[in-house]
C-alpha cells in the first residue's frame, strides 16, 4: 500500500453568472487524476498554469471539496473522513504555500503561527509548546530568539521558513509543497531546497511538489507527474523522464527551460508550442493538447488517450503516458511509431 | 559620432528617504550597441530596474534622483535634456516593456486604440493612419487576426498575448534601444519561449540594441551577448557572456550559478546556496556590497569599493581578492571543475 493513493480524482468549479448566479458552465481545472506516492518519496507535479496542480495539492487535503475521485492516506479514505477524523489527518498531512507574503498573519507574532496547530490539536502544556516552537524555529534555521517577531521584520526566505516551521509542527508524514520557493530569489532558493531536502532525510518527510520549474522539480522529486488542462499526461521516475519524456506537451516543455549555459543553449533545438493553453472552461474534444500538438492525427480529436504503461522502450517500468503517438526509445534510438498505439484508446472503443 | 549608440558612465540613482538614503545604483557604467543584447542579472533589490528607469528619466523625484553620471544616447546626453526632449527620446529612442502586462495595460481601453495612443503620442500621424500602424503592429508581434483582436479589451488577451501587446508598443516607432524589464517573468515557459522570440524578431528588423533585465540565468544565456551582474547596486562583474559563464572571477557570480539547479545537471546533485540574507539597503558598507555573505571577505572588503580588474577581454570584476587567489578559490569550485572538464 502506498502512503498516498489518488484515483480519478475530479475538481469542477461553477462559473455563476447573472443576478441570480446561475451555474453557467464549469472549470474543469483537476480531471481525472491518479498517481501514488510511496513513503520517503518525492512526488512533483509540474506544468503550466491552468494545469491543475495546486488545485490538486489543496484537494488532496480537503481544503476545497473534490468533485469525485478517491484520494486514500494510509489506507484511510480522506473524501469520507468525519469532521474529528480529518482533524486527525490534518496531523499528518499538511501544506506550505507559494507567497510567503501573502500566508503569515501579519498581526500574528512568528511563536503563536507556529505554536498555533499544537493548541489547535491540544498537544502539551503551554511550556512544552513554548520548547517546540523554539525547537521547530531551530531546525528550519531560525534564531528561536525571533519567535517574539511579526512576520514584516523577516526577509522572503526567512518567511518562507516560518511556513515550514508551522508545517513542521505536529510530526506530519506528508507536506504540500505548493511552489515553495517561487517567489524567492536564486540564492535564497537553493537554501530552501536544501533545507527541504534535509527535513526529509530527517524526518523521514514525504512531499508533493507542486511547481511550474522543471529544473526545480527535476532536482528535488523521485516521480514527476507532468499535467495538461487538468490532466497528467505523463508520469514517470524522474530520471527517466527527463532523459526519454515520450508526450509531446513533455518534451516541449523540457526543451523549452533555459539552460544556464551559454555553449550548450547555442546548440539546442527548441520546440515551439503554437498559441496558448486553452481555458479549462473549454478543454478540446479528444486529447486536451491536441490543438498545440505538432504530432497531432485524426484519432487525437476523438477521445482522451488514456494512461498506458509503453512496451518495448528502454524507459521504466513505472513510466506511464497517455498519447497516441508518444516518442519511444529502443536501443538508444528515438522513434515516434506511424501507427496509433491502440492500447491507449477507451476501452469501448479499443 | 559618438562610439557606442548607448553609453553610461558611473551612473548613481540615490533614493532619499526619511530612514535614510539608498543607494539603488551606485557608480554603473555599460555600453551597447546597435544589434547587440545586454543582460542585466541580480536578484531583487540589485538596483537593475533602478538602472533602466534612470535612462528613461523615470525616476520620481522626490524621493529618487539620479545624482551623479552621464547617459548618453549617440552624441546627445540624456541627463541635460530638458523634459519636451526626453518624452520625444521615450518611445521614439528608447523603449520600455515592463514585466507585468497585466497591470502595465489600460483595462478600459481597447488594445488596438492604446497602440495607436502611443504612436500619436510619438509621431506626426492622424487618427486613423495611427490606427492602421497599431493593427500592423500587432500583426507583425505575431497576434493572429489582428484587426479584431484591436478591438477588443486587455481582459481578452492570455498573459502572453498581452506582453505581446506591450511588445507592439514598444516597438510601434522604431526604437533605437529597447529595455525589456523582466520581460517573461510572469509568463510560461512554452509562452516565455514565443516572447524571447518576438524579441529578437524585432531587434534584428530594427536593428536596435536591447536592454533585457532578469533574474533568471537561462535566460541570458539563450539571448545575450554580454552580461552585466549587479549586486546592491553595483556592477560586481560584467564582460561578453562566455566570460561571465565560464570564466567568472566574482564569489557572487560562482555564488548564483552553484545555487541554480539545473536541467542538464545529473540529478540530485546537492546546491550549494549563496549564504546568509539579501542586503539591507539602507546599511550597505562603503565597500563591496556583497561582504556578509562572502566566503573570502578580507579585511579591506568592508571599507572600500575595490577598483575595476581585467578578468579577459572585455571583462571586467571589482573584488579585492587577489587574481591568482581567485582562479585557485574557482577551480575548487564543484561548478566549475565540471565546466573545465
Amino acid at each position: 500500500m502506498s502512503l498516498l493513493e489518488v484515483s480519478g480524482l475530479k475538481k469542477h468549479f461553477p462559473i455563476r453568472t447573472g443576478v441570480l448566479k446561475r451555474t453557467t458552465g464549469w472549470v474543469y481545472a483537476v480531471d481525472g487524476v491518479s498517481f501514488n506516492v510511496e513513503k520517503g518519496e518525492t512526488m512533483g507535479l509540474v506544468g503550466e498554469s491552468g494545469g491543475g496542480k495546486s488545485t490538486v495539492g489543496r484537494t488532496l487535503l480537503r481544503l476545497t471539496p473534490a468533485t469525485g475521485g478517491n484520494v486514500t492516506f494510509e489506507g484511510i479514505d480522506v473524501m469520507k473522513a468525519s469532521r474529528g477524523e480529518m482533524q486527525t489527518l490534518r496531523r499528518h498531512m499538511q501544506i506550505v504555500f507559494q507567497d510567503p507574503y501573502a500566508c503569515l498573519n501579519p498581526r500574528m507574532r512568528v511563536r503563536d503561527i507556529v505554536g498555533e496547530a499544537l493548541t489547535i490539536h491540544n498537544v502539551g502544556t503551554a511550556a512544552e509548546r513554548k520548547k517546540r516552537v523554539a525547537e521547530l524555529l531551530e531546525i528550519v534555521g531560525l534564531n528561536p530568539e525571533q519567535a517574539e517577531r511579526y512576520p514584516h521584520e523577516f526577509s522572503g526566505g526567512q518567511r518562507q521558513r516560518i511556513g515550514i516551521a508551522r508545517a513542521l509542527a505536529l510530526n506530519p508524514k506528508l507536506i504540500i509543497l505548493d511552489e515553495p520557493v517561487s517567489a524567492l530569489d536564486v540564492s535564497i532558493r537553493a537554501q530552501v531546497l536544501n533545507l527541504l531536502e534535509d527535513l526529509q532525510d530527517e524526518f523521514d518527510l514525504t512531499y508533493v511538489f507542486v511547481s511550474h520549474d522543471l529544473s526545480v522539480v527535476k532536482h528535488i522529486s523521485d516521480r514527476v507527474a507532468v499535467m495538461y488542462l487538468g490532466k497528467i499526461v505523463e508520469i514517470s521516475d524522474s530520471a527517466v523522464l527527463y532523459d526519454f519524456p515520450q508526450h509531446p506537451y513533455t518534451e516541449a516543455l523540457l526543451s523549452a527551460v533555459p539552460i544556464p549555459d551559454p555553449v550548450t543553449e547555442r546548440s539546442r533545438k527548441r520546440i515551439m508550442l503554437e498559441g496558448d493553453v486553452p481555458s479549462p472552461a473549454d478543454p478540446p474534444k479528444g486529447c486536451v493538447f491536441h490543438p498545440r500538438c505538432p504530432r497531432v492525427q485524426e484519432i487525437c480529436t476523438t477521445a482522451m488517450p488514456r494512461h498506458v504503461p509503453t512496451p518495448g522502450a528502454d524507459a521504466g517500468e513505472r513510466h506511464e503516458v497517455a498519447c497516441y503517438f508518444p516518442a519511444r526509445f529502443k536501443d538508444g534510438q528515438r522513434f515516434v511509431a506511424d501507427e496509433p498505439f491502440r492500447e491507449a484508446l477507451p476501452e469501448d472503443q479499443a | 559620432m559618438a562610439d557606442h549608440l548607448l553609453e553610461v558612465k558611473d551612473l548613481s540613482t540615490y533614493f532619499f528617504t526619511h530612514a535614510g538614503v539608498v543607494k539603488a545604483v551606485n557608480g554603473v557604467s555599460f555600453t551597447l550597441d546597435r544589434n547587440e543584447t545586454i543582460g542585466i542579472v541580480g536578484e531583487s533589490g540589485s538596483g537593475k530596474t533602478v538602472a533602466a528607469m534612470s535612462l528613461l528619466g523615470l525616476i520620481p523625484d522626490p524621493p529618487g534622483k539620479v545624482v551623479e553620471g552621464a547617459l548618453m544616447l549617440g552624441d546627445r546626453d540624456l541627463r541635460t535634456m530638458s523634459d519636451e526632449e526626453m518624452r520625444s527620446v521615450r518611445g521614439n529612442d528608447i523603449a520600455m516593456i515592463f514585466q507585468d502586462p497585466m497591470t502595465s495595460l489600460n483595462p478600459v481601453m481597447k488594445v488596438g486604440k492604446q497602440v495607436a495612443e502611443a504612436i500619436i503620442l510619438h509621431q506626426k500621424k492622424s487618427k486613423s493612419e495611427a490606427r492602421r500602424m497599431a493593427i500592423e503592429a500587432l500583426a507583425r508581434v505575431g497576434i493572429p487576426d489582428a484587426p479584431k483582436r484591436a478591438e477588443q479589451y486587455p481582459f481578452e488577451f492570455s498573459g502572453g498575448m498581452r506582453q505581446r501587446v506591450m511588445i507592439a508598443m514598444a516597438v510601434s516607432s522604431n526604437p533605437d534601444v529597447l529595455i525589456a524589464d523582466e520581460p517573461t517573468t510572469a509568463l510560461d515557459v512554452t509562452i516565455q519561449a514565443q516572447i524571447l522570440d518576438v524579441i529578437s524578431e524585432m531587434q534584428a528588423q530594427f536593428d536596435s540594441g536591447v536592454i533585457l533585465i532578469t533574474h533568471d540565468l537561462g535566460v541570458i544565456a539563450e539571448v545575450a551577448d554580454k552580461v552585466m551582474v549587479m549586486y546592491g547596486g553595483r556592477t560586481v562583474e560584467y564582460g561578453p557572456i562566455d566570460e561571465i559563464f565560464y570564466n567568472s572571477h566574482h564569489p557572487y557570480t560562482w555564488g548564483l550559478l552553484s545555487s541554480l539547479p539545473r536541467l542538464d545537471a545529473s540529478q540530485k546533485a546537492r546546491l550549494t546556496p549563496i549564504k546568509g540574507q539579501p542586503p539591507n539597503l539602507l546599511l550597505l558598507p562603503e565597500g563591496c556590497p556583497f561582504v556578509g555573505r562572502c566566503p573570502y571577505e578580507l579585511q579591506q572588503c568592508r571599507g572600500e569599493w575595490p577598483p575595476e580588474e581585467a578578468g579577459g577581454p572585455a571583462h571586467g570584476v571589482h573584488c579585492w581578492l587577489p587574481a591568482d587567489q581567485r582562479l585557485a578559490l574557482r577551480a575548487a569550485l564543484p561548478q566549475f571543475r565540471e565546466s573545465a572538464a
